[in-house]
């Protein structure tokens, strides 16, 4: 008996350790301190060298912390037990969070430089008069294919996947919502369509697409064109971006019948705390040298105007990633859909994965 | 006195046990029960499990797993036997036998990656099928490497149960088989391998049950061209947020398990806990 209370007594005092030492953690890395900004962001998607700049322009210091799915980031806001002081959801996912009351209003006073961003990415569907978000990047989804396997200028349009010589040569992004979006687009129906019958056409359009298919996988689709492993893929932009710096045989095709546009734009969810370093934050990213600066580093779009004409001829020209508005005007940006639909949309999906 | 003393001891050292049994078993199965119960919109209804059987998809589904199941322990029995049996036969089986559990110490994505370098077209396998005049071949993202790195993962387990099993044979059956005349084929399929069998059972057990829900090593080695019910399940969870369907699937495998479990039974099994992905 004896023996057992000192085990429990020793385990209690563990964790009560455990916890002290996770509270001091916390304080020390700055989440709970003053001049402090937490940063929610996806995965390597800010240039540190900004952040740097900006704790000695400020005073702030910025803690990022990183999602990989705005799901996962939505689950934790909702849950908020951290303070999150900025984030940076997709578009269908701010009309989410909006629904959800999750997301403050921002303060148009407090805001400088508003007026450096392209009027086309402002007033959006998912957030009319950007009453929530500032635009932060923006791109599309895209095929990419290897000039080392396939002729360029030879793959235009989304039906041209279907051709037989790409047998089990291309790849797919893991994701429903792309994959039968790709295929709607192809059909020339909207990327957002509820329909059972059309998204049961497009299944069927798929499957069709099944022997040129070689692998349906996530992030590693990067590595795999890097190393010449397929010769076509379907993913986005950001993705395709990374792709085209690591192998020069790599190109980057919207197709212009029409594709997805999407957008990562910051907010503020109702679990912020720091609101002097927000404004402060919103503005200096929205100067166009940052801006600019961000654009290069990570390597998508930039929405602010002043900033993509400051970035080289070269990328400001290329028409893979910034392309032409007569293109940009068939992309359709995705809605957020009830979850019975988005249950429709997998369905549909996971019955093309089974068609082998 | 001192016997009641021993006997509260021995139900507070039971404590722990009942308390990770009650907490971390028995507590996320009724949820997962509970939860197959209700719909996307949080209504009770037994519709989950009409669709689940109605629906050709989720039963094609079933099948595959249970059939790439069966391969991955079928392929992992071939390969895992023979070794169990050289093992008791060599100098230092302590050693070979650490060096094969060695693997199981590092991460099942990490070796999934390292395969997906292994098996790529500029990997090392295609390297020597080049070297050796086959030339390159599509490796990546076929049933065949599927197959190959599940069962390698799974060898372990394999091999443990049977190892055992064959060093606790005494030598005197075999002898006394042979001095009675019966061939070397005779004394293995009558005395050794009915001896062993319950090592091959708690084998079988072993890797069957975690083979019946692999669903991370379908994307990244089998590229998504092999679907098992893990992949509906992750979707569900993750994507479609359709809990009370991925439950349902969760409900049925199970059940499969609780067969497989009651067909290979008849002694207590030495499965292992934890490692499932």
């Amino acid at each position: 008996m004896k023996k057992l209370f000192s085990a429990i007594i020793g385990l209690l005092l563990v964790c009560g350790l455990l916890a002290f030492g996770a509270h001091s953690l916390q304080t020390s890395s700055g989440s709970t301190g003053k001049k402090v900004l937490n940063l929610y962001t996806w995965g390597d998607y800010i240039d540190p060298s900004l952040l740097t700049k900006f704790q000695k322009q400020t005073g702030y210091h910025v803690n990022v912390e990183t999602f990989d799915s705005n799901e996962a980031m939505f689950t934790k806001i909702k849950q908020g037990g951290t303070s999150y002081d900025l984030t940076v959801p997709s578009d269908y996912m701010i009309e989410k969070m909006k629904a959800a009351h999750l997301l403050l209003p921002l303060n148009k006073k407090r805001l400088t430089g508003m007026q450096n961003y392209d009027a086309r990415f402002m007033n959006l569907a998912f957030d009319r008069h950007n009453k929530y978000s500032v635009p932060y990047f923006w791109g599309t989804l895209g095929i990419i294919y290897n000039d080392k396997y396939v002729k360029p200028g030879s793959i235009k349009h989304w039906n041209d996947l279907w051709t037989k010589k790409y047998s089990n040569n291309i790849m797919l992004i893991d994701s429903a919502r792309d994959v039968m979006g790709f295929a709607l687009a192809s059909m020339n129906q909207s990327m957002n369509t509820t329909d059972p019958a059309t998204l049961l056409a497009a299944r069927n359009k798929l499957n069709r697409l099944s022997p040129n298919v070689k692998a349906v996988v996530a992030d590693e689709i990067k590595m795999y064109m890097i190393q010449n492993e397929a010769a076509v893929a379907v993913d986005w932009s950001g993705e395709a971006s990374e792709m085209l710096a690591g192998n020069s045989h790599l190109h980057y095709v919207v197709p212009s019948e029409g594709s997805n546009l999407w957008f990562d734009n910051l907010v503020i969810p109702k679990t912020a705390k720091h609101f002097n370093a927000i404004y402060a934050f919103l503005n200096f990213m929205s100067e166009p040298k940052n801006a600019a600066q961000n654009a290069e580093y990570i390597g998508y779009a930039t929405p602010n105007a002043k900033a993509k004409a400051l970035l080289p001829k070269a990328v400001r020209n290329d028409r893979q990633f910034y392309p032409d508005n007569r293109t940009i005007s068939h992309l359709q940006i995705y809605q957020d859909l009830s979850p019975a639909k988005v249950g429709l949309y997998n369905d549909r999906y996971l019955e093309f994965k089974m068609h082998h | 006195m001192q016997r009641k003393q021993r006997l509260t001891r021995s139900t507070a050292y039971f404590i722990p046990y009942t308390l990770w049994i009650l907490l971390f078993v028995i507590a996320p199965v009724l949820l997962l029960i509970y939860q197959s119960f209700f719909n996307i919109d949080g209504q009770f209804t037994f519709a989950n499990y009409q669709t689940y059987f109605a629906s050709s998809t989720y039963l094609m589904m079933t099948v595959n797993s249970v059939w790439y199941a069966f391969l991955i322990t079928l392929a992992t029995l071939l390969i895992s036997y023979p070794t169990a049996y050289l093992l008791n036969e060599t100098k230092h089986p302590q050693l070979w036998l650490l060096l094969i559990i060695m693997p199981t110490w590092i991460n099942l994505l990490l070796k999934a990656y390292a395969f997906i370098g292994i098996f790529s077209q500029a990997g090392i396998a295609n390297q020597f099928l080049s070297f050796i005049g086959i030339g390159p071949k599509q490796l990546l993202f076929t049933n065949f490497s599927f197959i190959f790195v599940a069962a390698y993962i799974q060898i372990p387990f394999m091999v443990l149960p049977i190892y055992n099993s064959i060093s606790e044979l005494k030598p005197s059956y075999i002898n006394a088989s042979r001095d009675l005349g019966a061939t070397n084929w005779q004394t293995f399929s009558r005395v050794i391998f009915p001896l062993t069998l319950p090592g091959v059972k708690a084998g079988i057990q072993a890797v069957f049950i975690p083979s019946l829900s692999l669903f991370m090593l379908t994307r990244l080695i089998g590229g998504n061209k092999v679907i098992t019910l893990g992949t509906a399940i992750e979707e569900h969870f993750l994507t479609t947020m359709n809990w009370g369907m991925g439950s349902t699937i969760g409900v049925v495998l199970i059940v499969a398990m609780v067969i497989i479990m009651w067909l290979t039974g008849g002694r207590k099994p030495r499965s292992r806990k934890g490692l499932t992905k």
